[in-house]
C-alpha cells in the first residue's frame, strides 16, 4: 500500500516537473486598460511566433504602477508617465509603446458626430461648470448654423483613477490657467462642475453619456468608435478644428521629440501642427533596470521589441498609432540597453 | 470477565480522548472567528491611523475629498451611505410588511410556497446584477418618466420640494436608494414572515372572533407581538444596505459632493472604496480610505448589534408568552 502511494506520488511529481519544463515561459504585466486591446493582439501573435505567453492584466494605470513597484510583474503600463526623478529613485526605465487619443463625446438631440465645434477654452469652461447651458453664447459663436437646444449641460467624468483622466486634465491645465489653478491635473481630480456625474471605467462614462441627454464626457477613442458616440470637433494649438482619428493622433505625435524628455516622460497634449488632435496620449511601459528575474525581463524586452517593430499593422487595425521608427530605434538603443537582462 | 472490563475501560478512555480533542477543535474554530474579527478591527485602525492623526476626529465631519491636495474628510461618503440606506428603508419596510402579511395571513395556500421561494430567490441575485439592471434598465426609465413626474408633483411642495429638484439624469442618490430597496426587500420580508408565523393562532382567532378586520389583527395583534423581530429584520436589511458596494457604485453617480436634491449624484463609503482602492498608493489617501472603511465598520457594527439585541429580547418574550 505504502509502496504504491510512494510510486503514485513520485509519478505525479515527475509529471509535474516534466509539464513545468515543457510549458513555455510566462511574461506578466499589468496596468493601463487603454493599451489592453492591442497588447492582447501582440501577445497572441508573439505566442504564435515564439511559444511564450504574455499574461497582461488590465487593472488601470495606477494599479500597474503599484504592481511594478511591488515587483509582482515584469512590466507595468501607465498612461500617466512616471516622472524622471521617481524613475531614477526606483531604478526603473520607461518608454512609450502606443499612441492614442482622448475624445470629448456629447449626447445632444439632433447633433451628429463631428458636427459641434469646441475651443479649448470653452471645453475647459464646460468642465469647470462656468458654461452650464448648451446655448451659451460662447458655444453658439463657434457653431453658427448648428441647431443647439437650450438645455442644461451634465458633465460626465471617470470615478476611478485613470490614465484617461490624467491625459484629459493635463490638456485642460495646459490650455486654461483657471483650470490649472482651480483643479489641476492627475489620475483623479475634484471635478468642479456641480452637474458632474461619474462612471467607473471608459465603459461607465460611455454608458452615462449615451443615456443622459445633454451630457458631455471624455473617453478613449476606441470606446467612442465602438459605441458610435457623438464626438466633437476640437480646436488645436494651431487654431484649426480637427476630428479625432488615427491620422490626427499621428500628426500630434509626429511633433513630439520624446528623446528630449528625461525618462521620455511627456504628455503629447496640445501638440502643434495643423492636423494635430490636441488630446493625444501614449501608454508607457515601466520596467526595472535590475530586475530580479533577468531571464523573464529579457523575454519581456524581446516581446516589446517584437510589438514595436512587427506589431504596427495590428495597432493600426485597432485605430491606434504605432510608435514612429525613429522613436523605436531610440527606445531600443537607450532604454532597452539599460535593462540588465539576459 | 477481566478482559471485557478492560475493553470497556479502553473504549471509555478512547472516548474520553475523542471528546477532549473534539472539544478543542470546536473551541479553536470558534476562537478563529473571534481572532479574525479582532484582526480586522486592529488592521483597520492601524491603517487608518495616519489619516486620523492628520485630520483628527473632524475627519468624520469634514466634507472635502481632494486627492491631489491630500485633504480628506469622510462626511460626503458617510452622508451618502446613510441617506441612500434611509431611502431604501423607507421604501422597503412598508413593502416588506405588506408582503409578509400577505404571505402569512391572506395568501391562499397554493400560492404560499411559490411566492415565498420567489422572494428568497430575489435575495440570491448577485448585487452586480442589480447594478447592471439599475444602470441600463431602471435608470433610463426612472430618469425619463418617474423623475419628471416627481419633480412636477413633490418638487412643487414647500420645504421638501428641494429634495426632488434638479436635472432628471436617472442615476443619483434616489436611484441608488430605490435599487437598494429592491435588494434588501427580500431580507426584511422573509424575517417578517418568519416572525409573523410564530404569533400563536389562538390570539389571532380570538381577535377575529371579536369581529376584527384583517388590518386590525395585523395592527393590534401581530405587530405588537412581533415588534422586536420586525425591527430586527429591518436592521438586518439596513446592515446590508449600508455595506452594499457594486450596485450602488453603478447608480449613485459617484460625485464627491453633498447636494440637497435627491436627484443629484453622490457617493457612499462603499462606492468610494470600490472606485479608489485600486489606484491608491500607500500614503494619506490610502489611509483615509481605511478610515472610511473603519467608519463603515462602526456604523454597521452598531446597527447589527442593536438588531441582535432585539432578536434576543424577542426570543425571551416568546418563552414567557407561549
Amino acid at each position: 500500500m505504502k509502496f504504491t502511494l510512494n510510486k503514485t506520488l513520485s509519478v505525479l511529481l515527475l509529471s509535474a516537473t516534466v509539464s513545468f519544463n515543457a510549458s513555455a515561459a510566462e511574461i506578466t504585466g499589468a496596468g493601463s486598460s487603454f493599451i489592453y486591446p492591442v497588447l492582447s493582439k501582440w501577445a497572441e501573435a508573439y505566442k504564435a511566433k515564439t511559444g511564450n505567453n504574455v499574461n497582461y492584466q488590465s487593472i488601470g494605470s495606477g494599479g500597474g504602477i503599484k504592481q511594478i513597484n511591488a515587483k509582482t510583474v515584469e512590466f507595468g503600463a501607465t498612461d500617466d508617465p512616471v516622472k524622471a526623478d521617481i524613475l531614477k529613485a526606483k531604478g526603473q526605465v520607461q518608454f512609450p509603446a502606443i499612441i492614442g487619443g482622448v475624445v470629448p463625446v456629447v449626447n445632444i438631440e439632433g447633433v451628429k458626430a463631428g458636427e459641434i465645434k469646441l475651443s479649448a477654452d470653452v471645453l475647459a469652461k464646460i468642465f469647470q461648470g462656468v458654461i452650464i447651458s448648451w446655448n451659451d453664447k460662447r458655444i453658439l459663436a463657434l457653431n453658427p448654423g448648428v441647431k443647439i437646444p437650450a438645455n442644461t449641460i451634465t458633465v460626465v467624468t471617470r470615478s476611478d483613477g485613470s490614465g484617461t483622466t490624467a491625459i484629459f486634465t493635463n490638456y485642460l491645465s495646459k490650455v486654461s490657467a483657471a483650470w490649472q489653478e482651480e483643479v489641476g491635473s492627475g489620475k483623479t481630480v475634484v471635478w468642479p462642475a456641480t452637474s458632474t456625474v461619474s462612471g467607473k471605467g471608459n465603459e461607465g462614462v460611455s454608458a452615462n453619456v449615451n443615456r443622459i441627454k445633454n451630457s458631455i464626457g471624455y473617453v478613449e477613442y476606441a470606446y467612442a468608435k465602438k459605441n458610435n458616440m457623438t464626438y466633437v470637433s476640437l480646436q488645436n494649438a494651431d487654431g484649426k478644428f480637427v476630428l479625432p482619428d488615427d491620422k490626427t493622433f499621428a500628426a500630434a505625435a509626429s511633433g513630439t521629440d520624446w528623446t528630449k524628455f528625461p525618462g521620455m516622460a511627456t504628455f503629447i497634449t496640445n501638440a502643434s501642427g495643423e492636423n494635430a488632435w490636441p488630446i493625444t496620449g501614449a501608454t508607457f511601459v515601466v520596467m526595472y533596470k535590475n530586475p530580479s528575474d533577468k531571464v523573464k525581463a529579457k523575454q519581456a524586452l524581446d516581446f516589446f521589441n517584437f510589438a514595436l517593430k512587427e506589431g504596427k499593422d495590428m495597432a493600426l487595425n485597432l485605430d491606434y498609432v504605432p510608435m514612429p521608427d525613429a522613436t523605436v530605434s531610440y527606445i531600443e538603443k537607450t532604454v532597452f540597453s539599460e535593462v540588465n537582462a539576459k | 470477565m477481566t478482559t471485557s472490563i478492560k475493553n470497556i475501560e479502553r473504549t471509555s478512555r478512547k472516548q474520553h480522548y475523542q471528546d477532549v480533542i473534539f472539544g478543542l477543535i470546536s473551541q479553536l474554530s470558534a476562537l478563529i472567528v473571534l481572532f479574525v474579527l479582532l484582526g480586522i478591527i486592529v488592521s483597520l485602525v492601524i491603517n487608518a491611523w495616519p489619516a486620523l492623526k492628520e485630520f483628527g476626529p473632524s475627519f468624520f465631519l469634514n466634507a472635502q475629498w481632494d486627492i491631489n491636495r491630500e485633504k480628506f474628510g469622510g462626511l460626503i461618503s458617510i452622508y451618502g451611505t446613510i441617506v441612500s440606506s434611509l431611502i431604501a428603508l423607507i421604501i422597503a419596510t412598508p413593502l416588506s410588511f405588506g408582503i409578509a402579511l400577505f404571505l402569512t395571513e391572506i395568501c391562499p395556500a397554493f400560492l404560499k410556497r411559490p411566492l415565498g421561494v420567489a422572494i428568497e430567490l430575489l435575495a440570491a441575485i448577485p448585487s452586480i446584477i442589480y447594478g447592471m439592471f439599475g444602470l441600463f434598465i431602471f435608470a433610463p426609465v426612472f430618469g425619463d418618466y418617474i423623475q419628471p413626474a416627481l419633480a412636477a408633483s413633490l418638487g412643487k411642495l414647500p420645504y421638501i420640494g428641494i429634495l426632488f429638484s434638479g436635472a432628471p439624469n436617472g442615476i443619483g442618490m434616489l436611484c441608488a436608494g430605490i435599487i437598494l430597496a429592491m435588494m434588501i426587500l427580500p431580507f426584511i420580508a422573509s424575517v417578517m414572515r418568519d416572525v409573523f408565523e410564530i404569533v400563536p393562532a389562538v390570539l389571532k382567532e380570538s381577535a377575529y372572533g371579536l369581529g376584527c378586520t384583517k388590518w386590525e389583527v395585523a395592527r393590534h395583534i401581530i405587530l405588537p407581538y412581533t415588534k422586536a423581530g420586525v425591527v430586527g429584520g429591518i436592521m438586518l436589511g439596513l446592515g446590508r444596505a449600508l455595506g452594499e458596494t457594486m450596485a450602488v457604485t453603478f447608480v449613485i453617480g459617484n460625485a464627491a459632493r453633498i447636494m440637497p436634491s435627491l436627484f443629484a449624484p453622490g457617493s457612499s463609503i462603499a462606492s468610494t472604496l470600490a472606485n479608489q482602492f485600486g489606484e491608491a498608493s500607500p500614503g494619506l489617501h490610502f489611509s483615509a480610505l481605511f478610515a472610511l472603511g473603519l467608519a463603515l465598520f462602526i456604523i454597521t457594527f452598531v446597527i447589527l448589534s442593536l438588531a441582535k439585541l432585539m432578536l434576543i429580547q424577542l426570543e425571551k418574550k416568546q418563552g414567557k408568552k407561549s
